[in-house]
């Protein structure tokens, strides 16, 4: 499956781009997460990475459509 | 209110947003950027933000508050972009008939955003620039 994943603070950095395509083995956040471990190691070094869906927080276990909005949440810092 | 803006927040406006004439107390938190970090001195930060999502998380924070406090009024504005030390980074006011309320809600929102926002700080300093938080801490070794 592709998906397009908005990418942000340190992510953007260390993906380099604001926005990718990326394959998974799968339709749920937890494949994505795990296409983006592979494709960009030094994800796993993060404290944190949450996906957000459509503007929410979401599981692992959430299932992706390719229309939906994905963003890459490293650890906030906001405030 | 909740404002996400690259330009100086305008702190008396957001206290006028969130003023009533049924309150007793006007809450507000100012946060300010600190010039030093780690030891070092920060030479200014870089805020990012997920604007769609920070401002939907926000407006849920409020509804909590809301829920929790007898909120009569609010305003959050957050900036981003580059801010210097001394720059304010973000205002949070409240108000409520009676001021221990707006104490115990102006500190729930303001704690509860900087727990869940999409929201992020980069520190820059002289010798190199961090994101905050975003990776563990080395072990200091002896």
């Amino acid at each position: 499956m592709k998906y397009r994943i908005k990418t942000f603070g340190v992510t953007r950095e260390i993906i380099g781009d604001r926005e990718k395509v990326i394959e998974t083995n799968g339709q749920t956040v937890a494949a994505l997460r795990k296409a983006l471990h592979q494709q960009y190691p030094e994800l796993t070094g993060l404290r944190s990475l949450l996906i957000a869906v459509n503007n929410e927080y979401a599981e692992d276990t959430t299932e992706l459509q390719e229309s939906d909005e994905i963003g890459l949440i490293p650890p906030v810092s906001g405030g | 209110m909740i404002k996400l803006t690259e330009k100086p927040i305008d702190i008396q406006r957001v206290i006028d947003t969130a003023s009533s004439l049924g309150a007793g107390a006007v809450n507000v938190f100012i946060g300010t950027v600190r010039n030093n970090a780690q030891g070092k001195t920060v030479l200014w930060l870089e805020y990012e933000a997920y604007e769609t999502m920070a401002v939907a998380e926000i407006r849920k924070i409020i509804d909590t508050a809301s829920h929790r406090w007898p909120l009569l009024g609010w305003g959050v504005s957050h900036r981003i972009g580059t801010l210097r030390p001394g720059e304010t980074s973000v205002v949070v006011a409240v108000s409520t008939p009676h001021r221990k309320d707006s104490f115990e809600a102006c500190q729930f929102i303001i704690d509860t955003l900087k727990a869940n926002a999409p929201i992020w700080k980069k520190e820059v300093f002289e010798d190199g620039e961090e994101w905050v938080s975003a990776r563990p801490e080395m072990a200091i070794k002896e």
